[in-house]
């Protein structure tokens, strides 16, 4: 399989550069994410340090190459590089549970990845190539056989295992959840975009948006799944009593929308799409970030431990802040423009079942962190060690914090340049006729 | 219509959110207050500065940022919104004396949190009267929504708790789940949400759809407390009477009625809403719950719940005037957001008084108060009579107009549901008065040597009783502005 990975960027231009360079985007976040990390790897794990940081560049490596390959085969080396620095990553840390969690993973993952795998060997058989531009090319002029389909469908399946698509979602909780907060902090907003990513790249790049939502009647299917994934996601958040696992269904929750607004198959559907992977990536970052915060000062991720945050931690708690209006979709904040695209693509599709979700979603997203904006708000907090009311402010040390404030004012300003994102690089992205 | 690109739209909202880094980090109270009076003063100034422009036909304008396809965030001052950011501004002024003195009389806690909040609010309240279209306005009315809650919750206890929690269940329910989908169906079929006079909807969507959207505004727009969109609003009495005083006679709820107001004749239009019946169908809800409100709030003992109760019931003159669709009907709602205002401001700062001086929070142990408190319950009865619409106090001015509109467009229903409104106002609060003055005093220990409140808090409730008073004979430049607004709305 000696095709260049270059090739695939360099010779096509048109369709795709656009949500490559969106996707490169955020790469000023692993930057400004490791020096964050350095204060809190410190204290979990102090003797890893050098294990942590070269998973993690491995991670942003295969992140990166994923976005940028042009060819099947190698998209799908780059995603287990990713994977498996993934899963390495959240056995790092310290909890016991944390291996377990991730062999859940490798185990789901790696299934995930087996399909992906023989969908490409389908797609090889049938067109002798693994390039995404000669694979497009070829698909087009043949006639869609089930063959085709197959190896569509088996594609897809592959994806939707890897992004946590409900119900496939098994893996997530519990991997993120028991995760050290730096690996989940980084792996969270991530590697289930980076997915949706590859989802989109494969509709819109090597077969046809015609063949995808036409020759097929799977994307009724698909929002209606996204639809499940919304609520589900969103009911089983509210079930939830540690913080960080609540965020992860959330997280299973957001997924659902850009599933959905890519299956939606109108302009604005995959505008919302797109755009919500870099606005969910810059909010999850946010909140997580808060988490890791919360963490290295209170040890404890229960609604208990954000009991009177806002006396103790005023900055973290305004970051919160301004995340979960992120979520619930309040403007300028970035939540609300994706979700505004995606709102307009669902009534443009006639889906109001869709609709009806991602409005629910958000007033589930508001219930649920009202919840802990009144616990750090109204109840009296406790100390460091758990006993003592908290006194003064106690706040994480700069090299956390300064990360932090700068995600949550991105979430501001990120939501107050929608226009040109989506004018700079998503119009291009999305094929003209593409309505 | 000449629009003039000016930044001063901006500076006025943004003085006051400008002012909470130096409110935060002032050491000392006093130095604290003075930031809160020096943007507030500066605030009123820019808002001045606009007037000449605006009542010269000129609207100031300013697009922030194109954050959708035909649809900027962007400002514009036109003489329905600065009539409503002069109030709020001028206003604010005299409620942050009155906190001070409300504030350090209680001995509160976090106020300097509270001042912060307080200067948000305010932003995000001119930033609705400033806003030019749909999605500029949700975007600061729910700024406006965050930006109160710590206010609503200030006590912090399990009451406040369950009032913050109810607060935002309505307003922040009713934004995303109905006003939210609104505006997408109405950018959807028109591309834009500009408000222009006449609105943009007409011709674009039938009569059903007319129906639907203009349900969900008027209902999602929750602050206007149209029943049964009001359980709110009592709860939220739980707060500190400055922010009762500021937030819920003058602030959000004015908001609210401002926005559907705003929606009504900017996005519908009063033709449009004319020709599909919408009219009716908002003015029998208003109707509804003037009256019902009114009948609530006579059966209230606590002096802030019947407050809350008529404030629910005066809002919604301001939504029948919009429905009433007439020049008349359309100015007396305007009116009666400053009019309302200043003498509902009035009743809030002399329940707070009464409570700072006395401790009462009882209409039934009011009886006799007049002796101890004369200027403070002597303000009382101007804000009463101008809550009630009786000379001379301004809001006579206000209701004579929507009387007016009323017969202009022979609708003798809403017309008897005014002076029935009016009857249950009286019913309602001149008997505190009079038994203030007249009868006995409930507990017989009580002293009757004069105890006012603090220097602080008498002095704002006589500047807004005299205030209330001024406006009857000299209603500049409120009716100026909505005589304006008027034509503007109207387009002709």
């Amino acid at each position: 399989m000696g095709h260049s990975l270059s090739r695939g960027s360099a010779e096509r231009p048109g369709p795709g550069s656009g949500v490559r360079s969106l996707l490169h985007q955020p790469r000023g976040k692993p930057y400004m994410y490791r020096i964050r990390v350095s204060g809190c790897i410190a204290f979990e794990f102090p003797d890893r340090q050098g294990a942590f940081f070269t998973l993690y560049l491995l991670f942003v490596a295969g992140l990166l190459g994923i976005t940028v390959t042009g060819d099947l085969f190698n998209l799908y080396v780059l995603l287990e590089v990713t994977s498996l620095t993934g899963y390495a990553l959240i056995a790092l840390g310290r909890n016991p549970a944390a291996p377990l969690a991730s062999l859940h993973y490798l185990l789901l993952g790696t299934i995930g990845a087996s399909f992906y795998l023989l969908g490409i060997g389908y797609l090889y058989i049938l067109t002798g190539s693994l390039t995404m531009g000669d694979m497009a090319d070829i698909l087009t002029r043949m006639d869609p056989s089930i063959a085709v389909l197959v190896a569509f469908l088996l594609c897809m399946a592959g994806v939707w295992i890897k992004m946590a698509f409900f119900p496939l979602h098994v893996w997530l909780p519990n991997a993120y959840t028991l995760a050290p907060c730096a690996s989940s902090s980084l792996l969270a907003p991530l590697m289930t975009k980076v997915m949706v990513y590859v989802m989109i790249r494969l509709i819109l790049s090597v077969f046809s948006p015609d063949f995808v939502y036409r020759a097929m009647d799977l994307a009724p299917f698909v929002v209606w799944m996204s639809v499940l994934a919304i609520l589900a996601g969103g009911v089983l958040a509210l079930s939830q009593k540690n913080v960080k696992r609540m965020l992860c269904y959330v997280l299973i929750s957001e997924i659902g929308y850009m599933a959905g607004g890519v299956w939606l198959g109108n302009r604005a559907g995959m505008t919302g799409a797109i755009l919500h992977i870099l606005n969910d990536a810059v909010m999850t970052l946010c909140l997580f970030l808060v988490i890791n915060n919360v963490f290295y000062r209170r040890r404890n991720l229960d609604l208990e431990g954000f009991r009177g945050l806002s006396r103790s931690m005023p900055f973290t708690t305004a970051a919160m802040v301004t995340g979960a209006l992120s979520f619930i979709g309040v403007p300028p904040t970035c939540g609300f423009f994706s979700k505004w695209y995606l709102l307009t693509g669902a009534l443009q599709a006639g889906h109001y079942m869709f609709m009806a979700a991602l409005l629910i979603s958000s007033l589930i997203n508001a219930v649920l962190f009202f919840r802990i904006i009144e616990a750090a708000y109204f109840e009296s907090g406790t100390g460091e060690d758990g006993q003592e009311p908290a006194q003064g402010i106690q706040e994480a040390p700069m090299d956390m914090l300064v990360p932090l404030l700068v995600t949550a004012v991105g979430t501001v300003i990120v939501g107050l340049y929608t226009g040109d994102i989506v004018t700079l690089f998503i119009e291009r992205v999305i094929p003209r006729g593409f309505t | 219509m000449d629009e003039l690109f000016s930044i001063r739209p901006l500076l006025a909202i943004l003085v006051s959110a400008a002012a909470v880094p130096f409110i935060m980090w002032s050491r000392r109270p006093n130095v604290r207050e003075f930031w809160t009076f020096s943007a507030a003063a500066v605030k009123l100034g820019i808002v001045f500065s606009l007037l000449p422009m605006v009542l010269a036909g000129k609207r100031p304008s300013l697009v922030l940022a194109h954050v959708l396809p035909g649809l900027p965030l962007a400002l514009r001052v036109d003489a329905m919104g600065l009539l409503f950011a002069l109030v709020s501004s001028s206003l604010w002024i005299v409620t942050s004396a009155y906190s001070i003195g409300y504030m350090r009389g209680l001995d509160e806690h976090s106020q300097t949190r509270y001042f912060c909040f307080f200067a948000l609010a305010l932003s995000a309240t001119v930033g609705v009267a400033f806003s030019a279209n749909l999605l500029t306005l949700y975007l600061f009315y729910e700024m406006l929504s965050f930006a109160t809650y710590p206010l609503v919750t200030h006590h912090q206890d399990h009451e406040a708790r369950r009032s913050g929690r109810k607060y935002l269940a309505y307003i922040v329910g009713g934004s995303v789940g109905l006003v939210l989908p609104a505006m997408v169906v109405c950018y959807l079929t028109t591309g834009t949400l500009e408000f222009t006079a006449q609105g943009f909807l007409a011709g674009h969507i039938d009569r059903q759809t007319a129906w639907l959207l203009g349900l969900l505004f008027v209902f999602g727009l929750a602050k206007a407390a149209v029943m049964p969109f009001h359980a709110w609003l009592p709860a939220a009495m739980v707060a500190p009477t400055p922010v009762s005083a500021l937030l819920h006679a003058v602030a959000v709820v004015k908001v609210g009625a401002f926005s559907i107001f705003r929606v009504l004749t900017g996005v519908f239009g009063v033709d449009f809403l004319g020709r599909c019946g919408l009219d009716i169908l908002v003015g029998v809800l208003a109707s509804i719950t003037i009256v019902t409100a009114s009948l609530m709030a006579l059966s209230q003992d606590g002096l802030k719940r019947r407050l809350a109760f008529s404030t629910i019931g005066q809002l919604s003159y301001i939504v029948l005037g919009a429905a009433l669709l007439v020049p008349k009907g359309l100015t007396g709602g305007l009116l009666h957001i400053a009019m309302h205002a200043f003498g509902k401001i009035t009743l809030f700062f002399c329940a707070g008084a009464i409570f700072v001086a006395t401790g009462l929070k009882n209409i039934s142990d009011m009886k006799g108060l007049g002796r101890r408190m004369p200027l403070t319950m002597g303000a009382f009865l101007v804000g009463s009579l101008g809550v009630i619409g009786l000379p001379p106090a301004g809001g006579f001015l206000s209701k004579w107009n929507l009387l007016l509109g009323t017969l202009e467009a022979h609708q003798i229903g809403f017309l008897v549901v005014l002076l029935v409104s009016s009857l249950l106002n009286a019913a309602y609060f001149l008997p505190i008065v009079y038994n203030a003055f007249f009868a006995p005093p409930a507990t017989t220990g009580a002293s009757s040597e004069v105890h006012e409140a603090p220097a602080w808090c008498l002095a704002a409730i006589l500047v807004t009783g005299t205030c209330s008073l001024v406006l009857f004979f000299h209603p500049w430049p409120f009716m100026d502005l909505a005589l304006l607004a008027v034509t503007q709305i109207t387009g002709r």
